[in-house]
Parts: C-alpha cells; structure tokens; sequence
C-alpha cells in the first residue's frame, strides 16, 4: 500500500518536522530578523534598510574599548554568580538526593526552591530594599552594633546587590540539573566503594562528582546564559549604575539604535555559543539525557 | 466547543462587516455637520466600537477609562507601559493600538517613520481655545520664556497629510499630536534630610550630598538635569542645553564621570515606581522627580518638597497620535474624543494631581474656587485638598511647591528634546555606566 510506506519511510522527519517548525519559527526566524537589521543604516533616529558593515566595524573601532570593559564585567559577573549557584546547586541536591529519604520529602524541599518563582520578577527585585538599604535591616545592625557609623551603601544599588539578586533568583536553574542527575545515581555504587575502602571525600571525588557533571555542564548553559543576557535585574540592584554588554544592547534599543543592538546582539551570541560550544567539547551532556 | 468557537467567529464577522458599512455613512453624517450632538447612526454603532489605547500611567488610570466610557459611549482598552516602550512599540506595531500617547520629545523620530496620520486641526472644536504654546508663537505667555530645546510649537505641526516634515506653529492645519498634558519637572528633595530650602540647580552637584543624589536613566534627560546644574555653577556655558554639541557633550561627561568616581551617584532610575522607593526609603536626599512622585512621597509622610529653583523648570508635553490604519467609525470617534478631551472634565481630573491640560479656562469650570487657587494660582488651600478619588492630599494653609501655574510654564529653561547628538550622547552614557 502506497500510503503505509509512505509513512514507512518518513516516519523519522515526521516526527521531527513539529519541533523543526517550532524552532524555525521561533528561534531561526527572529535570529535572521535581527541579522538582517544588523546590516541596516542608522540615521541618527531611526534605521533605513540597506546594507552597511559600520554597525559591526564601529563596535571594533570607536567603541572597542567600552565594549572590552563591558564584556570584562559581564564575565566578572557572571563568574562570581556562577560560582555561587553551583556551590548552593551542589549541596543542596546533595542533601536533597542523599540525605532525605522518602521521595515525598524530597520533592517537597525540592518545591520550595520554586517559592521565590511565587512572587513577580519586580517584586522579587524591591524586596531586598528593606534587607539592604540604607535604612535596611542589614545597615541597622552594623551601625547598631558599632561595626560602621555610616551605613554600608555598599550593600545596595550596587554589584553586591546584582550578585545577591541574581542568585536568589537562578540558583533553581543550577538546582533542578544537578538534582536530575544526582538523581540517577545508583547508591549500591557508595556501599562498592566502601567496601573497596573508599573515603567520604573519595566518593565525592571520583564518583558523584565525575557522575554530575552534565548536570553541572547543563546547569552552567542556564545560569551563564541568563545572567549574561539580563538587563533588568541588573538595572534595578545596581540603580542603573552598572555597565555590561546587555545594558549597552537595551540602552541601544532604547534609543531606536536597531542595527547598533542587532550588531551587539549577534557578536553577543557569537561569543555564547563559543562558551556553549566549548563546553560541550569537555563534558558529554548526552551520556545522561 | 468547536461549534461555539465557530458561531463565535461568525458573530464577529457579521459585526465587522455591518460596522464597515455604517462607518461611511456615519463618516458622511457628521461631516455634514447637520446633526448637532451624536447623529442617531452614530450612537447606534458606537457601542461597539472599541479603542485600543497606549500610553503612560500618567493618564492612562482607571478611573479616568471609566469617565471616557461614559461620557463617549465606546469602549476604551488601556495599555499601560513607560515611554521608550510608546515610543518604540508605536513605530514597530501600529495595528496593535488606535490611540498612542507618547511624549512630544520622541516626535522628531517618531513622525519621519510615516506610520502616523495627521490630525486636522479644523475638525477639532476647541483647537482655537488651546494655550498659546501650541500655537504661533511657542510662547504660553507673551512675557513666558521660549525654552531652550525642543519647544512643543516646534515639532507639532506638518505640512500636509502624509507629510514627513515639521512646519512652522500655526502654518498648517495638520499636527503631529493632539496635546494632552503638559508639566515643569525640577528637583525633589527631603526637606527634613536636606534641613535648608534648596535654590539652585547647582546643589544637585554639591558634596553635602556626595552619594545622596539620582538622576534619570535616561541620557537626554540626565544630561539636561546636569546641564542645568552645571551651568548653574558656571562650569559649563551650554548654547542649547536640549540639543548639545559633542563639545558641550564630553564636558559634561567629564564631570559626571569624576562624580560616579566619587560615588556621588546613589541610582539612576527609569520608572515613577522606583523614584518614589528611592526617597521615601531615604537612599536618596536629592534627586529628579515627577511632580505626582513627591506627592505620593508626601502621602507616606516623608517630607518632600518639589524644589522651585531660580534657574526655571525642565518642562514636557504629551499628547495623542494615531495611525495610519485608523479609519472609519473608529477615526470619527478619536476626533470625538479629542473634543470630549478639551471640554474640561479631563482637565480637572488631572489637575488634582497637578498636571495641566491646553484648556485650563475649560479646566476651571470643573474645580471649585479652592481648587483653582491651590492648583494654579499659588494661593494657600482654604480646605483640604483632595486627589481625584478623594483622598486627603494637602492640609489647609498648603501652598503648591513652585506657586503659580504662571511661575512654572512661564519660567521654562529647558524643554525634553532629543539632540541632534543623541546616538554620541548614548554611546557616552554607555561608557559613563561602565566606569
């Protein structure tokens, strides 16, 4: 019958031709979008179609130098955050997966990692003010108990506050990986090797560490990704005052400068697939999907 | 449920395709001007018609959509967003409104897209009664200042439909926009933190408030803040503060970069929301403002105060655009509206929360005596004054911060504008952030 083989024989793209379409219309459509006003002229207030490289040439020519120290913070950032969400992904997966033991408990704690989710994104941001502020809960104890006379302006509208909001707000992301393939992990591989001898920290070492990271590899595209392509979290925390390549990209947008942020944008997305890209080349993230 | 669906869509089409029909013919009824009021074709169908607005939250509140409602007969959607997204999603999505309220400092980029009709003047009823600063002169009063920058007179008309350029004020019938609210920004400032009264421009530099001090984020508006500070205190002389050469530029960013250095700045904010969060949880002494911004400062018992300095104001106008799309039963009811607009009622409703509209003689009529006095003639509140729901907002004995309608417009230094520069002016705010 015609029809059957038809079936027969392109089941496979049949199969991938809804998220194919998905992803075309989503993801490939908007990226050529953006290409395409990466080449258009800017007129001093709006863009006229065309094609120009001085969107692309005047990011390495007059503007390189903000530019490198923009990205230089962007990484700054981004490092700190990182290091932090996976110190605070990995222990508390660990405690999650190892310690609890009935399932229930487990994913009970493992809800209430959603809970800032609970409240809006502003909200969620506001809410270290009366914390961190000047007139904070923080500043009222250190210039109560006589460690400061002045208030610690530190603490607030700076990068101190970018990093603490942006680990409130992404630790999940490193959580939820890790706490997936930790997950997996059989636990007659700990009593193995103890039996062989193995010490606690030898276990950590060469067994559950080596056995997570795609989840650490995973966990790091989110954290990475999110904090280098936000532009609203640090905003608000730093009051404005910070500068990495999103800011510059939505001050671009801002102001109508189109093919200037498109420019950005792709040199932007160059450089993350190059990390992403790297990344996969030391970990196989598909051993455990 | 795919049944209902589809009685559904054929419901809206049936509509649609009735409403094309009755918009020609009521095009022609009120054209013809024979019927006074509301021709009977028109408030048959106008019920139906719904228009979708976006906007600020400086109108764009409840119950004001309740009164258009009302008094108009039609449907009204508000959408509510700050005035980079207007700006933007009005240029990008003309389908997606009918009404857009964006500010006239965004008109010289906003009007060369083309994606805007102009609005015929003639066919508005109360056009002749607008302020003078929409018309030849540019000058509210005679004895008013221009303004440096953008004054609104500049960018309101244009010569023709489909025109892509500006003509001169009062030398065309088509504008640009149907004004809406106009206002003087200035400085607000904790009185109690600050102890002394505030007179100058030149304090927003000073270093009693080293750290204590927030500008807008947003580079033409900031650099103006600061313009007016530094030429305040003699060190830059600006030819036009609202349109900078790159000369003036740099110097000015000179100076503003030592200051971040120093830590001078405690934020730079972008939304009513965080302006208000910045004083009243004293992160900041000293910072630019919206006048409502210090009212709902005062309302938490802070004590602010919207400073009246001698230099003048920084003064701004908004107003209503439509598209190029509208047309038919929906554009007749926009010019309904514009009318409804300028009769006053609106007026009032704003006035309360001590924004002005280009009618204030219409204004006037819908205040009571005290509220007239207090709002635009700097007189002490003889009684409570209450905001538009009636709640409490100045005791008696209160002066309005600035007086006098007269002393605020009449004493405009700088108008929000849009430089020539503006792509130099961003590209070194950018640097300035990244220091």
């Amino acid at each position: 019958m015609p029809t059957s083989s038809f079936f027969a024989r392109y089941s496979a793209y049949l199969q991938a031709a809804p998220l194919t379409l998905v992803l075309l219309v989503f993801l490939v459509g908007p990226l050529i979008v953006i290409l395409i006003f990466s080449v258009f002229k800017f007129t001093g207030f709006i863009w006229e179609p065309g094609f120009v490289i001085e969107n692309y040439e005047r990011i390495f020519t007059d503007r390189f130098p903000v530019t490198i120290k923009n990205y230089v913070q962007t990484i700054k950032i981004t490092a700190i955050t990182w290091a932090i969400t996976l110190f605070i992904g990995f222990t508390l997966s660990y405690f999650f997966v190892f310690d609890l033991i009935r399932f229930k408990i487990k994913i009970f704690f493992f809800l209430l990692v959603i809970v800032p989710f609970w409240t809006s994104g502003v909200v969620r941001m506001v809410s270290w003010l009366p914390i961190l502020g000047r007139e904070g809960l923080v500043n009222k104890v250190v210039v109560g108990v006589g460690l400061s006379e002045q208030p610690w302006d530190f603490l607030f509208l700076s990068e101190f506050s970018v990093i603490v909001g942006y680990v409130h707000v992404f630790s999940l992301f490193m959580v939820a990986p890790l706490f997936n393939v930790m997950a997996r992990i059989d636990p007659s591989l700990f009593e193995a090797a103890r039996d062989q001898g193995a010490k606690g920290w030898q276990i950590l070492l060469y067994i559950i560490i080596p056995m997570t990271k795609p989840g650490i590899a995973i966990g790091t595209i989110f954290v990475v990704a999110l904090v280098a392509s936000d532009s609203t979290i640090s905003r608000i925390l730093s009051g404005g005052k910070m500068g990495t390549i999103s800011t510059t990209i939505s001050n671009q947008y801002q102001h109508f400068q189109y093919p200037f942020a498109a420019a950005n944008g792709i040199i932007f997305l160059i450089v993350l697939l190059l990390f992403v890209g790297g990344l996969m080349r030391v970990v196989n993230v598909r051993e455990q999907l | 449920m795919s049944d209902d669906k589809k009685a559904r869509t054929g419901k809206a089409v049936s509509r649609r395709t009735v409403l094309k029909g009755s918009a020609a013919a009521a095009g022609l009824a009120v054209g013809s001007g024979a019927v006074s009021g509301f021709p009977t074709i028109w408030a048959q169908n106008i019920k139906d018609v719904t228009l979708r607005f976006v906007g600020s939250g400086v109108t764009h509140q409840a119950p004001w959509k309740a009164m258009i409602e009302k008094d108009m007969g039609f449907k009204v959607d508000f959408t509510v967003t700050d005035f980079d997204t207007i700006k933007n999603r009005g240029i990008t999505q003309p389908r997606s409104y009918d009404l857009l309220e964006p500010t006239a400092n965004n008109l010289r980029a906003m009007w060369p897209t083309n994606v805007f009709q102009a609005i015929d003047s003639t066919r508005l009823k109360h056009w002749d009664e607008a302020i003078d600063l929409y018309h030849a002169e540019g000058k509210i009063w005679p004895d008013a200042s221009f303004g440096q920058g953008q004054n609104p007179s500049l960018v309101l008309y244009t010569d023709k439909q489909g025109g892509r350029k500006f003509a001169k004020a009062g030398s065309s019938k088509w504008l640009t926009m149907v004004p809406s609210q106009h206002n003087a920004d200035t400085l607000g400032y904790n009185r109690d933190l600050t102890g002394r009264t505030l007179e100058t421009w030149a304090e927003l530099i000073s270093d009693e408030w080293r750290g204590r001090v927030a500008l807008q984020l947003l580079p033409e508006i900031a650099l103006m803040d600061m313009g007016m500070a530094l030429k305040a205190s003699g060190l830059v002389a600006y030819e036009d503060m609202g349109n900078m050469t790159r000369d003036e530029i740099d110097k000015t960013f000179a100076i503003m970069n030592d200051l971040k250095r120093q830590k001078h700045f405690r934020g730079f904010w972008l939304t009513f929301g965080e302006s208000v969060n910045l004083m009243l949880s004293k992160e900041v002494v000293l910072q630019s403002m919206w006048s409502p911004a210090v009212t709902v400062v005062r309302a938490q018992g802070v004590n602010a105060v919207y400073a009246d300095l001698k230099e003048g104001y920084r003064a701004w106008t908004i107003g209503f655009m439509l598209p190029k799309h509208l047309d038919g039963l929906k554009l007749d009811a926009a010019y309904a509206f514009f009318d409804w607009l300028y009769t006053g009622s609106s007026g009032a409703y704003f006035a309360k929360q001590g924004y002005y509209m280009p009618t204030p003689q219409r204004t006037k009529e819908f205040l009571s005596e005290d509220e007239w006095g207090f709002w635009y003639e700097g007189k002490a509140a003889k009684g409570v004054i209450k905001d538009p729901l009636g709640n409490d907002l100045e005791q008696p004995g209160r002066v309005r911060d600035g007086g006098t309608y007269k002393n605020r417009m009449g004493r405009v230094a700088v108008w929000n504008s849009e430089p020539d520069e503006l792509v130099y002016m961003t590209d070194k705010f950018d640097e300035f952030q990244a220091i």
